[in-house]
Formats: C-alpha cells, structure tokens, sequence
C-alpha cells in the first residue's frame, strides 16, 4: 500500500461528527450532494463536475490535482477507482488506472484520497467505480468506509439496477448517493426504473461509447437529458466526450451538471514529469471550464 | 439425422429468467449495451421456434462444417490410460479445425436476422476468430477481431488465417494482451457501434443470454457423442474430459450427459506452471465468485477484486474467467474440474501424435492429459470420452520451440 494519512484523518477534517457509531449510520455527504445541486439549479446554471482517478500519478499527486479541481471551480468531484478492466474507459484513463495500479493503490487510497479532498476544499466527492471491487471488498464494509471518509456517494456505471439492491441498501444506511448512468438507447421504461432506484443525480451519457474526448458533443445527449427529466425529479447530469470550455457551455445549456473527465487526466500525462504544471493545468482547465458552465446560455 | 442438429436445451433446467444458474451469471453490462444484449436474447428466443432457422443451420453443420463429426477409438494413446477404452469427439474435423464454427454460424444466422451488417469478435488461440471470419466469409458480413497482442504472435497462423478470409485483425495492447484485454477492447467496440454491430461471442461466458446461447449451439457435440458411443460401445462412458478455458467445448460436451448420474463430468483447468506457482489460469481450482465480461462466476481476483493476468501455454486457455454454467456445476458438485500444467498438456500432446498420427491443439491436450490420469484411476474396465476441441495446426511454432523441433541454425 502507498503511504498516505490514514483515512479517518479525511474524515475527521470535515465532519462534526465524533461519535463513531454516529458516523457509520449519518457520515455520507448525500445531503450535501444535493444542497449543491440544488444551490447551482437555483443560481440558473450547471454543475460543474470533474473527475480524476486515485492514485494518479501518485497518490499525493493525484489528491493535489483533485483539490486543484476544485480550487478552479468544479462544484463536485468524483473519485475514480482505478481497475484492472476498465471496459467503459477510452485510452486515456486507462493508461491513468494502469499507472496507478502498477504503483500499488489500494482501496484505502482510494478512500483516503475521498476523504482529503473533501476535507481541503468542503466539495461533496463521489466515487466512481467499476462493481467488482467493491463487490470482492464487502459492500456494507465499503458503504460504511466511505462514509466515514465523508464521501458523497457512488457512482456505478457497470453495476444495473437489477443488481444493486444491497449496495442501495447500505448506501441509504450510510448516507451515499447511488448515481447510475443512462445511455441514449435506454428506453424510457428503463430510465424511469433507473431514476426512481437512484439519488443524488443521474449520470447520463452524452454518447454511445467509451470514456474519452470528443471533437463534439453527441447530438443524443439533449434528447437523453430531456427523456430522463420527463420520467423523474433528479438532476441529470452529462458525461462521455466533454473537454473544452465551448462543449462545456452546450452541455450546460441543457443540463443540470457538467461531467468532464479525460481532459483532466490528459493535461497530467502531458506533464508526466512535473507535477505542478500538472496541478497547475488542471486548475486552469478547471478554471476555464467553470467560467464556461456559467455563462450566460 | 432425426435428433436435428440445433439442440436447444429441451429442459429448460437453467438458467432463469434473468440468466441465472445458481447464484451465477446475470446481466452485468453498462447501460448502453443493455438494449442489445436484450435484443440478442430476444432474437434468440423467436429463432429458437422457427423451424426455418433450425433448417438452414442443419444445412450449413451438415453440408458446411461437415456434421456429424467422427468418433475415433485410441486404443494406442490408451494403453498409458492404465488400459481404459478412450474415444474422442473430433470436433477437430470440422470445417475451420475445432468446434469454434458450432456457435459462429448460429450467431451469424442471429447476426442476419438482426439486420446488422457488422460483426465483432475476441478471439484467444484465433480459432474463434478464424471461425467468426470464415462465417462473415460467408454471409458478406463485416468483420473485426480483437486479439491480444501477445496471442497475434504466438499463433501468427491464424492471424494470416483470419486476414486472408478479408477479417481485419485488431492486436490489443492493453492490460496482460492476451484474451481478457481482446474482450475489454471488443466490448468498447461494441458500446460504441452497437447499432449495427453484433459482438459474436465465442464462448459461454458474457452476459445473459450468451452462456445459454453459445451453449446451445454447441449441445451438438454432445447429442452426437453420446449417441456414437452408445452405438460403438452399447453404454455410456464412465467419464467425459473436456478442456475449459471460457469453457465452450466443454458445456457442449457435457450438456446431453448431464442428465446420466453414472457419467463423471471432467474439466481440465490450464495450470500453466503449476497452480502454486501462480503462473496459471486455473479459473475454477484456485478463484473466487467475482464479476467479469458481464456475468457472476468464478474469477481470478487479488482481494480488493482487481482481476488477475492469468497464464498458459495455451492462448486459448489463457483467460481468468469462466462461463458461469460452469461455476454452478462446480458448486453443485455435478461436475469435477482439474487442472493440467503446460507440461503435462504437452507430453499429451506428443503422445497422441505419436501413437496415434492425430495433432491436438494444445487446449485439447490438456483434456488429454485429463484423460490419461481418469483412464488410470478408473481402471481398464472404464470407458473414458474426451473433446478433442481443436487441431494442433495453429501451436506448430509453439510446440517446435517446446520440444527442440526445429534444426539448428534454422529461421525461427
């Protein structure tokens, strides 16, 4: 395991709970997930949500790039957990979750890097994972450690809904958001079976495909955002192909959040070797990205 | 020919609704794909009534592939079997060299009735890879493989193979390249083309309904086996051995045995090195329950359920699932599952050339190897069957290397 604080150190940085049976049973960030998305819809614009893999390029350097995030203006961050098969990850956050695992990140990094981003920057942080990780760790035991870092919730785009009754389960338990990901063939019996199991926001992907930039924004998302708002009340939220400031404008002028991924990590793998450009990049990408998703539409 | 040669399973035992056997298998596919992989089980299920579709597939294992295949008595292989009588299906003698084609043409007939116009495919050893491009030969289909990069070199063979049948071959870079990266990068493909694109699975693996359906398309092997050794022999065998890497040859095997409790179910796991060495893929033996490529079974997993490299000499083997019908016939004890090292598949390998005058693939030699062992604990009295899955055309380089065939000095 990388050396990293120890994950209650996250935990106890921005809570206000000291009980520790207290904490198991109300310490997820759900509600704070939602006060957030609430604030943005109320101020008339979009979330801006950005994501980045633990453990990339190091742990500490990849809790710097996330709290940079941040710093820049993303509303929400998402946590990824790096995996060993990641199905719905283009090139570049593949080659991202291949660096982090050649080094050693473990679960408990992963965790901890939820829990210190949260505590610097007071931003709900989310994770994003692929299911068998969390299914092999124990799903209660992940729930209840992710709470207690002071995560928001989870975010499941290989784990249907069919499937995921005890992870609902325990993330009600814990305080967590569910936030499963629609595609544009979804049809709407299915999106509203979706909506309706999950919480936080629905994560809907602006394209068929795999994670990764794009050149343009699928001209599918609108129309998914549209046919998922008609079937619930969640904010929906578009990812899949979001990189510059311009394509973040267009998605915002559509939805509820913003979701840019790749981009971040490919600022980072094009400063392999310095790792405050890199902190620096991402902070001015996110910079650049919020100012896009608060213009006027 | 009055059994007919698509064979769905007539009981209608598992798996359930939502694909189920046992506690394994399910639907576990992002979002995107969900509404293909229903299509696909949904076209299955109307193909599965109409007797035009089980018509034209009879005509093309017939007259294509070369129906029924041969069941070969090895009384020579067999004397190091401790005297038992073994026979094997040679589902090597069929058209493109193993029982890949079984599954390839029904799909391809799904892939037709679907309206799509592309088909993809993993592929490990390229025996599936070869079948899905002789397929798309066939039907005028567009065709990519993916394949591990590792598995392009150590069977170039059949990457030529699949080139000169007009496949593109695509040589995956990622992860462990081998088999499991081909299936990542082929469901990538699959997400992202989906509308004209069927994902040709090759094995019994994969999200509901592929376990069941693949298997279907190879219950023949077994339907015919068992009537051919009931015919040769005037009972049924005391074992049968198959190879299982996702495990197809072996449910096909296995399948029209299942119901005859006096029949040992035997699969032969690739050990590689030795399963203590690590160095394996020996799924069964030494995994765990965990998910991969869209369905609960057996894994190999670290504990935090990052998905292990496996290994074999086998690119065919070299996987770290397995179908999840397989997982539950492990469980329920109905089935036994052993693993073979690479060695050990290899002396099998040789000793059945040699005595017999038939090269194995060398995924079949590990049921071989399989078989020598059940021949010697069962005694003389006992009749053992085993899948001869493939032809051993593809591994010659490999089994040159292994055994010291090539002259000195000459172009390797």
């Amino acid at each position: 395991m990388i050396e990293t604080d120890h994950p209650a150190d996250g935990a106890a940085g921005g809570t206000t709970t000291t009980d520790g049976a207290a904490a198991a049973t109300t310490g997820g960030r759900l509600s704070l997930l939602e006060s957030v998305l609430a604030d943005t819809r109320a101020q008339d614009r979009a979330a801006l949500i950005g994501y980045f893999p633990a453990g990339f390029p190091t742990v500490r350097g990849g809790i710097d790039c996330a709290v940079a995030m941040a710093e820049g203006g993303c509303d929400v961050i998402e946590i990824g957990l790096p995996h060993s098969d990641p199905v719905l990850d283009g090139p570049v956050i593949q080659t991202a979750d291949d660096i982090a695992l050649r080094g050693g990140v473990r679960i408990a990094d992963v965790i901890a890097t939820v829990g210190e981003v949260h505590a610097a920057t007071g931003v709900p942080v989310l994770c994003m994972t692929y299911w068998n990780p969390v299914d092999r760790y124990g799903v209660a035991r992940f729930a209840a450690e992710l709470a207690a870092a002071g995560g928001a919730g989870c975010i499941l785009p290989d784990l249907p809904v069919e499937e995921a009754g005890a992870w609902r389960k325990a993330a009600a338990e814990h305080g967590l958001a569910t936030v499963f990901v629609v595609a544009p063939s979804s049809r709407d019996k299915r999106l509203a079976e979706i909506t309706a199991a999950g919480s936080g926001f629905v994560y809907a992907a602006s394209l068929m495909g795999v994670t990764g930039t794009r050149e343009s924004v699928g001209r599918q998302a609108g129309e998914l955002v549209r046919r998922t708002r008609a079937v619930g009340d969640l904010p929906v939220c578009v990812g899949l192909g979001v990189s510059t400031g311009a394509q973040a404008a267009e998605v915002a002028s559509f939805a509820d959040g913003v979701i840019v991924g790749s981009a971040f990590v490919q600022r980072v793998l094009d400063h392999a070797d310095d790792t405050p450009a890199a902190v620096a990049a991402v902070r001015g990408l996110a910079t650049e990205l919020a100012a896009a998703t608060r213009r006027e539409g | 020919m009055s059994d007919g040669y698509f064979l769905p399973d007539p009981e209608g035992r598992v798996p359930s609704a939502g694909g189920y056997f046992g506690e394994f298998g399910g639907i576990f596919v992002p979002e995107a794909l969900r509404a293909a992989v229903e299509e696909v089980a949904a076209e299955y299920e109307k193909a599965k009534g109409d007797p035009a579709f089980a018509a034209e597939l009879e005509d093309l294992l017939v007259n294509y592939t070369g129906r029924p295949s041969a069941l070969t008595e090895v009384p020579r292989f067999a004397e190091h079997a401790g005297g038992a009588r073994v026979f094997l299906k040679r589902e090597d003698l069929n058209h493109t060299g193993s029982h890949k084609i079984n599954n390839v043409l029904g799909q391809a007939l799904l892939t037709r009735r679907m309206g799509k116009t592309r088909v993809i495919a993993e592929t490990g050893a390229g025996q599936h890879g070869v079948a899905t491009a002789t397929a798309c030969a066939l039907f005028g289909l567009e065709c990519v493989i993916y394949m591990g990069e590792i598995d392009t070199e150590r069977q170039a063979l059949n990457v030529a193979r699949m080139r000169m049948l007009g496949a593109e071959v695509v040589p995956v870079t990622s992860g462990s390249r081998t088999l499991k990266d081909a299936i990542n990068e082929a469901f990538r493909d699959w997400v992202a083309n989906v509308d004209r694109t069927h994902y040709l699975f090759g094995t019994v693996a994969g999200p509901h309904p592929f376990p069941a359906l693949v298997r279907d398309f190879h219950r023949v092997i077994g339907v015919e086996a068992r009537r051919q050794i009931l015919e040769r022999t005037g009972r049924l065998p005391d074992a049968v051995a198959a190879c299982v890497g996702g495990g197809s040859n072996a449910i096909g095997l296995f399948h029209a045995f299942l119901p005859d409790e006096g029949v040992r179910l035997v699969g032969l796991e690739a050990a590689g090195h030795g399963v203590a060495s690590g160095k394996h893929a020996a799924t069964l033996t030494a995994g765990g329950p965990g998910i991969l490529h869209g369905s609960r079974s057996y894994v190999l997993q670290d504990d935090e359920g990052q998905i292990t490299e496996p290994y074999s000499i086998s690119a065919g083997l070299d996987y770290p699932g397995i179908g999840p019908e397989h997982a539950y016939l492990k469980d329920s004890g109905r089935a036994e599952y052993r693993p073979v090292t690479d060695d050990e598949a290899m002396r099998a390998l040789r000793m059945l050339a040699r005595t017999e005058g038939i090269i194995a693939a060398i995924e079949s030699a590990h049921a071989l190897a399989g078989a020598l062992d059940l021949g010697r604990e069962l005694g003389p009295e006992a009749t053992v069957l085993v899948n001869l899955s493939g032809r051993g055309d593809k591994d010659m380089d490999t089994a040159a290397r292994y055994f010291g065939l090539y002259d000195e000095g000459a172009d390797k």
